[in-house]
């Protein structure tokens, strides 16, 4: 738990940083009708930066074991990330509903072990009531790959 | 006047499309609440683009109507499956559960959802009288006024907040700061965009609120072991009419919940508190305090009645100050600005049918909710009974959805799943999440009223102070931003006086 709050501490200061360097870029002084674009960014930096390295002195203070995560409990999370990242990768090539599909259908069957009619079913039917409710219901156009351009869409 | 202006609403409330949207509202709403990683704020932002295409009365039914389907579908989750899904129904699981476990799981749920009715109620008549009130003062409101309102929005998260109150503030600032990456209207010049044509776009809110609440909710949930072991509901028409008879006795209750309800709601962050409060004064005025978290219903009751009460309140400020009062009021805050109204005190006279209408839904919605929740709460509760490996993805596909859907883009998506294991982090790490989401929201509008300030002014931060009503909002302000750094030190000079002699 010390370490992760000492890692986001650190990485916000950082950005703090990178946020304070670049409103001084801008200005942050006064211009010819105000305050230059830089201020108020300026301040929210400077405020960021005092505020992470009290946190992170106060957490250094602390003598905490308690993990952030444990190794076990980390695996669940991996698992629903990993497939959800590699879902947007495949957007751009397949379009969502394409996309959404592989990824139900995946994970219903490596984590679930449902059946493979369960898994065919839902797989399926999703993406399809969205398609339904989005592009023919409410007119909001999704992403779409070779599949929806053979279909005709 | 004001009933007119009431029943000019009801008018428009109590059309067939509006009731229908009403009704599809609560029940997206009430099954969004029961779903975790799903809950009012990213109902609403996913919804969001569904009503770009609607008339704004009827889309922003929609939306409210999502929000107070939300609400009663926390309480069903809390009840019965031991699980809050908004930290405003934590109180509620403490005699919730144990009453579902003995098997009155149907009078807790009665007692929860007639309570939320009661809450709501309650405040939408004070919104009904002091909307309009609230609104003629703000129109006399400048720059300086706003900014101190801002102020004193954000100094309640820390204040109030809870126990981290350096982290509330960094949360504030980080949203302030990706609300200002992007192109800077007021000057014409970029900010922190380091050349990257992506970044010019800026940060949308809605994007934020699925990520944040939405795919770090799924991956704490996940990480804790998705298991609902659900009481059955026990619940039939005898039930409820039974648990009606014993509730009148609970009137004090009722009270005190509702008004702690609204004074703390129409403040942000103020439904967790007041449920909180609410439960801690039931409990120290009950004769039987011993009984309260082992199944009173009257620990039921308290909560409820706050924590819906606080949620209708939020409201107030979002329609007459532009002030959202909780992140799902600023998603539906950005909803107005997306629909082209300008939120704020001349929302009133310039498009009454809109405010009135709003009013009028939020009686009709909530009666129209609760008795659908009573009558369908099994099916409800099915939900969650579906298994884990199709909810998951399910909520993570309809968070693309949405995030896709605001401006059709895919950089939104992207920045989803990064929002989303943020929101994990810190959600661990007792960054609280809500200030980060309103800091989003209202930062231009802020920044925008501390330039107009400071122009005013000459750059002079004294005009904050020496306007009368910004004055005393600032004071108070500045209160609850040092609340934190008193407390320890009010302790220690107590403790110090009066030694040992305080017990609790």
């Amino acid at each position: 738990m010390r370490a992760a709050d000492l890692a986001t501490a650190s990485i916000l200061i950082l950005l703090g940083g990178v946020v304070v360097l670049d409103s001084l870029r801008i200005g942050i002084g006064w211009g010819t009708d105000g305050p230059r674009a830089g201020f108020f960014p300026f301040w929210l930096g400077v405020i960021l930066i005092f505020a992470s390295v009290t946190i992170g002195m106060q957490a250094w203070h602390r003598a905490t074991d308690k993990p952030f995560v444990t190794r076990a409990r980390l695996g669940p999370v991996l698992k629903v990330l990993w497939p959800a990242t590699l879902m947007v990768v495949l957007i751009t090539p397949l379009g969502l509903y394409v996309a959404s599909a592989l990824y139900l259908g995946f994970y219903m069957r490596w984590v679930g072990r449902h059946s493979w009619l369960a898994v065919i079913l839902c797989a399926i039917g999703v993406p399809l009531v969205t398609f339904v409710v989005f592009e023919l219901w409410f007119l909001v156009p999704m992403p779409k790959g070779p599949l929806e351009t053979w279909l005709g869409y | 006047m004001g009933l007119e202006n009431l029943l000019h609403g009801f008018q428009i409330a109590v059309t067939p499309f509006n009731l229908f949207v009403a009704v599809l509202g609560i029940t997206l709403g009430t099954i969004i609440g029961v779903l975790p990683g799903l809950g009012g704020a990213n109902g609403v932002a996913i919804l969001l683009p569904l009503t770009f295409t609607m008339p704004p009365t009827s889309a922003i039914i929609l939306l409210t109507s999502l929000y107070w389907g939300a609400l009663f579908g926390g309480a069903i989750t809390s009840v019965l499956f031991n699980i809050p899904g908004e930290p405003w129904s934590v109180a509620t699981t403490f005699d919730g559960y144990p009453l579902a476990r003995q098997g009155q799981g149907g009078q807790a749920l009665t007692a929860a959802f007639s309570s939320s009715f009661v809450g709501a109620f309650f405040s939408i008549v004070l919104i009904t009288f002091f909307a309009p009130l609230l609104a003629e003062i703000a129109l006399r409101f400048g720059p300086p006024e706003f900014f101190a309102i801002q102020l004193l929005t954000f100094s309640s998260f820390i204040g109030l907040g809870g126990d981290a109150p350096l982290k509330s503030l960094v949360s504030i600032v980080l949203g302030f700061i990706l609300a200002a990456v992007g192109l800077d209207v007021v000057t014409g010049q970029l900010r922190m965009t380091f050349g990257f044509v992506d970044l010019m776009k800026g940060f949308d809110f809605i994007v934020a609120v699925i990520g944040l609440f939405g795919i770090g909710e799924i991956l704490l949930s996940v990480e804790e072991g998705l298991s609902f072991k659900g009481a059955s509901t026990g619940m039939n028409l005898r039930v409820v009419l039974d648990t009606w008879k014993t509730l009148p006795r609970y009137a004090r209750t009722f009270v005190r919940g509702a008004f702690i309800g609204f004074w703390m709601g129409f403040k942000p962050g103020g439904a967790t508190p007041a449920s909180f409060m609410s439960y801690a004064f039931a409990k120290r005025f009950s004769k039987h305090p011993e009984r309260f978290g082992k199944g009173e219903i009257e620990g039921v009751i308290a909560p409820e009645t706050a924590a819906h009460a606080a949620g209708v309140a939020a409201i107030l400020p979002m329609i007459t100050l532009g002030i959202p009062g909780s992140p799902t009021a600023a998603v539906m805050l950005g909803g107005l600005i997306i629909w082209g109204l300008q939120p704020g005190p001349l929302l009133f006279t310039e498009k009454p049918d809109f405010v009135w209408g709003l009013i009028a839904s939020m009686y009709t919605g909530n009666l129209i909710g609760v008795l659908m929740v009573l009558a369908f709460v099994p099916f409800f509760a099915a939900i969650l009974r579906i298994p884990f490996a199709i909810l998951t993805p399910l909520i993570v596909v309809v968070c693309a959805i949405g995030s896709y859907a605001v401006h059709n883009s895919m950089i939104d998506i992207w920045y989803m799943l990064i929002f989303g294991a943020v929101g994990y982090v810190f959600k661990k790490l007792d960054y609280p999440l809500a200030p980060l989401v309103l800091a989003l929201v209202l930062g231009d509008l802020a920044e925008n009223a501390l330039r107009q300030s400071l122009i005013m002014s000459q750059g002079s931060l004294a005009i904050f102070l020496n306007r009368p009503i910004a004055g005393v909002i600032t004071a108070a302000a500045i209160f609850f931003f040092v609340l934190p750094v008193l407390t320890p030190w009010w302790r220690r000079v107590r403790g110090a006086s009066v030694p040992a002699s305080r017990r609790t």
